[in-house]
């Protein structure tokens, strides 16, 4: 029995949990990968012995090392498959990949982090194509790069980073097509001045890819991707304002690589699970749970911080992990004043406030999802199943995933959910609000029937004897 | 999957691993993703629906696409750490 779990270890939940501990709260944290950090500070892969220091290393180390010392207990390689809420109001995890199956709180911190969204198109699912977000986490573990040419498509400031990135790490780009406009671009500098370093390295990035004479498509999207078993390479359309494609203006680009993403969105399946309310803040990326300053939900007991509670990004999520540490504490009558703390979150959050606005979907995103897409890349659910299903009554997700599995494979509907909605607003004219989530099920993650069933002996098997005839 | 460019980077001893039959070589404590990503082989396995080639995608544990078979047990490409010998199959699709 614990005093808190954190679910989570990025900068958010990890420095949640080291809070908690050192108020003298038994604390344990769990995370899917193997080394705290999340993605922004992923660890490296032990297979790098020597390499020269980043950012984003030294922040994660200095955060890995911290936990080290800490009295927190660490889970990693472990996955929380569900959660329940107990009559007494305290917590039971099931969990895979640690010593216990069950763990019980008293305090639940879900600090899952984001997820991205990508924008279905023909082809988004040939080997080859990443998610932007997934590029990175091979840089920060790995420090390499596809060898052979890469496309880095979407929007946001993580097109320009990856795109740099590939380059100094010996890869080779073809071309950056970046659905938001220069325009777009200029709108959003006043709010990122607020942070002048990260300005700084966006310019280097530009910089780099500049000298090495990378051409950038602006105002472009990808509208499919072409090749056999691989990428061979995309071809690209001019958008409207709305992000609609712009007829006749298709270009081809080569490359076997396509990088590609349209931005964050708060992984909400776990508070989602654990009972939350939710509301849709298209400035916050998406669905978040309905929190108060401090990271309290709807549910006694149930706390969330970090990028999963809005994309406010990885400055400020260290931050939104104290504060939700002084809410646990608070609760249970402990005090820690770290009131100072919502005055540096008000400055932290505008700068990913101003990154996240320019991933906003728009209205002629959809237009990019032609019929034969496979929207749900488990089950092969394509655009025209979705429209046939909208058309003949079905009104939200899980109307749809009932008519036709999608959203019902491996992946939990992660990737598919979001372009469902987007389809059903387009066919419905209805608001995200009211399309809603689809209902929250476990597991959060796939799990085999080994790892979920108790151990079990067959000669245990309370088997009545033969009825006399 | 080049070395690292401008970085100065020192990896493990080169350790190899089967992968569908075939011998890949990869650095020790990397991951099942990360040393395919370098051999250049990126089309692990078909949808099984659908028929369609698939690789890793996510490479952060959400999507499942890089799942594999070891000793007949699915696991993820980018969860798995590579050790020497190890035999990596192919999960049956269509």
């Amino acid at each position: 029995m614990f005093d808190a779990i954190v679910i989570g270890a990025g900068p958010a939940g990890a420095n949640a949990a080291i809070l908690l501990s050192e108020n003298g709260l038994k604390t344990a944290l769990i995370d899917e990968q193997r080394d705290a950090g999340g993605q922004v500070w992923r660890a490296k892969s032990e297979s790098i012995l020597e390499a020269s220091i980043t950012d984003a290393g030294e922040q994660g180390d200095a955060l890995r090392d911290r936990l080290k010392s800490s009295n927190v207990i660490t889970k990693f390689n472990c996955r929380v498959w569900h959660i329940e809420r107990l009559e007494n109001g305290h917590w039971l995890l099931s969990v895979v990949g640690g010593v216990e199956k069950k763990l019980i709180t008293k305090a639940l911190i879900i600090a899952t982090g984001a997820q991205e969204r990508v924008i279905p198109v023909p082809g988004w699912t040939l080997p080859g194509v990443f998610g932007l977000a997934g590029a990175t986490a091979i840089f920060k573990e790995h420090m390499m790069a596809p060898k052979r040419r890469t496309i880095v498509a979407g929007n946001g400031p993580l097109l320009f980073y990856v795109a740099s990135e590939t380059l100094s790490l010996g890869g080779r780009v073809s071309a950056v097509i970046s659905i938001n406009s220069r325009t777009d671009w200029l709108k959003s500098l006043p709010a990122m001045l607020s942070n002048p370093s990260l300005i700084w390295q966006g310019l280097k990035w530009i910089f780099t890819l500049n000298k090495n004479r990378i051409p950038i498509y602006w105002q472009h999207a990808v509208k499919s991707v072409e090749g056999e078993n691989m990428v061979d390479g995309v071809t690209i359309c001019k958008v409207d304002q709305n992000w609609a494609p712009v007829e006749g203006t298709d270009q081809y680009i080569h490359g076997e690589n396509l990088c590609y993403g349209q931005g964050l969105m708060p992984a909400v399946e776990a508070t989602h699970l654990a009972g939350a309310d939710h509301h849709y803040d298209e400035k916050l990326g998406g669905w978040v749970p309905t929190i108060d300053q401090w990271g309290r939900t709807s549910v006694a007991g149930l706390y969330a911080c970090g990028d999963n509670a809005g994309i406010y990004g990885a400055l400020a999520a260290p931050i939104r992990g104290s504060l939700a540490a002084q809410a646990v504490c608070e609760d249970a009558g402990i005090n820690i004043d770290r009131k100072a703390e919502i005055k540096k979150l008000k400055v932290a959050i505008k700068f990913g406030l101003a990154a996240t606005a320019l991933t906003i979907p728009r209205s002629g995103l959809e237009a990019l999802i032609t019929g034969e897409t496979e929207v749900c890349r488990c089950e092969g659910i394509t655009r025209q199943e979705i429209d046939f299903e909208i058309k003949t009554g079905a009104q939200s997700p899980n109307a749809i995933k009932s008519g036709t599995r999608c959203g019902m494979g491996p992946c939990g509907g992660r990737y598919c959910m979001d372009s469902v909605a987007l389809i059903t607003q387009h066919r419905t004219k209805k608001s995200r609000e009211e399309i809603g989530l689809p209902t929250a099920r476990p597991p959060l993650r796939p799990v085999t029937i080994d790892d979920i069933s108790d151990d079990l002996d067959y000669d245990d098997l309370p088997i009545p004897g033969v009825s006399p005839l | 999957m080049t070395g690292g460019g401008n970085n100065h980077i020192l990896r493990s001893k080169e350790i190899s691993f089967i992968f569908d039959g075939a011998n890949v070589t990869a650095h020790e404590g990397e991951t099942v993703a990360a040393a395919l990503l370098r051999a250049g082989i990126t089309h692990l396995r078909n949808a099984p629906n659908s028929g369609t080639p698939r690789g890793m995608f996510c490479i952060m544990g959400a999507c499942q696409e890089c799942v594999i078979e070891i000793d007949g047990r699915k696991a993820e490409a980018c969860r798995t750490t590579i050790s020497e010998g190890l035999v990596i199959g192919r999960v049956p699709g269509v």
